[in-house]
């Protein structure tokens, strides 16, 4: 049987063009939110647009990842390590779904309209003060909450690269086109 | 193990690495949120600009806080299609929602103690757009720049002597609006007042030729001069009651003009009118057949935001649709948050 040791190339190059994204957007999101400059419409306009990208992605990337898997972590990484590693994969794929949506649907309880390329999205919840509330403060409280795990995710990856050097940030950072490579001895 | 001595002092070093690199991200973001920049005008600084003589009206709109719903139609006589390709300017009927109401944070104020009145309005099309409109009876708007608006609040709410002086002195355009504040006649009725866009839009038309326009309703009723005293006399919302008895006998209308920029004309700064003899085209007229307290009325969910536009219609350089935009946003999310202070039953919105 052979042992995965990387991504497949589709995975590796979702991946980064969604690390790009979302980070974008997060940054771009404090951004918007704390000005009232002209370009403020036009963040808006790339907030949502992202979004979009990013959802469509993201069910894109689960469908993949569901069919090609992971390559399994190190055999000597400890238990509570593991644990950490599988629960943040879990609430990151959550919140590349989650937030795009909580923001459309913050916006339909608002009744404002999101256009996209000139179309008027439709609606997805009705109008709702209370609704509007609480997908406000998800959306608001889940963005840090967001780029607190990315923090996290990149924190660890260097680990992985610098200091265990256990093969583990290669499986996602490597140039290589070949899902599965020879142990590396 | 030869190499454990080296090892050490390599993964010390490498840990800070990672440390600086997570705290550089850290500091970018909280950079990129404003954090580091007191300075920076912030729409909730504008908004907070509006409570700072009073507690804020929880549950109300942050400003023109007083206000009433009413409903209609916009009549489009076909004429602005030559301006913007938007369904609005096709000859048809469009259903209007929109909102009398009187430029103050105070919900409860005086009718006759408010200078400003301000109409909003959003009409749907069957395409699925919007054009929405926050309008004042103003010609010009008081100041230039978003800038000089927030200073206007912070001189406004100063209890030093000179802060008005001193804001006059920085902001010269805002004798004009000084000046029409004090001249300009009062008139009893929501009916026989002129609103304006003061902002300046990019109409675009089928063939993609861009206009800059701005656009008024003018009352179809002939407004009477009634002195402010005269008016204290008639109650504290008697344009309230005024505007339902009117509407009760019949609809109320307006002409909606839109005034076409000549080369040249500048759209960024509503504080100056541009010249009398711009080209006007009447595109359709405002029908409002029946009003309806803010309560439970159709208007109050709407965030009537200038930048809602249709396909065709688009923001100019003018400064400050983005950030009324940014800045009722604001307003929106704060009294939707405080629904316990403005109770809301069954929303009345129709869309």
């Amino acid at each position: 049987m052979t042992i995965i040791h990387r991504f497949t190339p589709l995975q590796r190059t979702l991946h980064w063009i969604m690390a790009v994204l979302i980070l974008a957007m997060l940054f771009i999101g404090v951004g918007m939110a704390s000005t009232v400059a002209h370009i403020y419409l036009r963040l808006v306009h790339i907030h949502e647009t992202l979004g979009l990208a990013i959802l469509i992605l993201a069910l894109i990337r689960l469908a993949v990842r569901l069919r090609y898997g992971a390559p399994a972590l190190p055999l000597d990484l400890p238990e509570p390590i593991k644990l950490a590693a599988y629960l943040s994969h879990y609430a990151l794929y959550a919140l590349m779904i989650a937030m795009p949506l909580i923001g459309w649907a913050m916006l339909s309880a608002a009744q404002y309209p999101v256009v996209l390329w000139g179309v008027w999205l439709p609606r997805i919840v009705p109008q709702s003060a209370s609704l509007h509330t609480a997908l406000w403060n998800a959306h608001f409280y889940l963005g840090f909450l967001f780029f607190a795990l990315i923090l996290m995710h990149l924190a660890a990856a260097l680990f992985h690269a610098l200091i265990r050097r256990d093969g583990v940030f290669d499986s996602m950072a490597s140039l290589s086109t070949h899902a599965e490579a020879a142990p590396a001895e | 193990m030869p190499e454990a001595p080296r090892a050490a002092p390599r993964a010390l070093g490498s840990l800070v690495l990672i440390a600086a690199i997570v705290a550089f991200a850290a500091a970018a973001f909280a950079y990129t949120a404003g954090w580091f920049s007191p300075g920076r005008l912030t729409p909730q600084k504008l908004v907070d600009g509006f409570d700072l003589r009073s507690p804020p009206p929880l549950g109300h709109r942050r400003n023109h806080a007083k206000g009433i719903c009413f409903t209609g139609v916009f009549e489009s006589t076909g004429a602005g299609f030559e301006l913007s390709r938007a369904q609005v300017f096709q000859q048809g009927r469009y259903p209007a929602i929109g909102r009398f109401n009187l430029a103050t944070p105070d919900p409860d104020a005086d009718d006759a103690k408010v200078r400003v009145r301000g109409l909003g309005l959003m009409i749907s099309t069957p395409d699925g757009q919007q054009w929405r409109m926050a309008m004042i009876d103003a010609p010009f708007f008081p100041v230039a720049t978003v800038q000089g608006f927030h200073d206007l609040q912070l001189a406004s709410a100063s209890t030093a002597p000179d802060a008005m002086a001193n804001f006059v002195k920085a902001h010269p355009e805002f004798a004009a609006f000084g000046a029409w504040a004090k001249t300009a006649p009062w008139t009893g009725s929501y009916a026989e007042e002129r609103f304006n866009s003061l902002d300046s839009f990019i109409f675009t038309n089928g063939a993609g030729q861009d206009h800059g326009v701005r656009w008024s309703l003018d009352p179809a009723a002939e407004p009477v001069a009634v002195a402010p005293g005269e008016l204290a006399k008639r109650g504290p919302n008697f344009l309230e009651t005024e505007i339902a008895d009117r509407i009760k006998k019949g609809p109320a209308r307006w002409t909606m003009l839109v005034t076409v920029a000549n080369p040249g004309d500048q759209t960024s700064d509503p504080s100056k009118a541009w010249p009398d003899d711009r080209r006007k085209i009447e595109v359709g007229s405002l029908i409002v057949d029946r009003i309806e307290p803010e309560a439970d009325g159709p208007c109050r969910d709407i965030n009537f935001d200038p930048t809602v536009l249709p396909n065709g219609m688009r923001v100019s350089d003018d400064p400050f649709p983005p950030a009324r935009s940014s800045a009722y946003r604001v307003s929106y999310d704060r009294r939707t948050a405080e629904e316990k202070d403005y109770p809301r039953t069954a929303t009345g919105s129709a869309q």
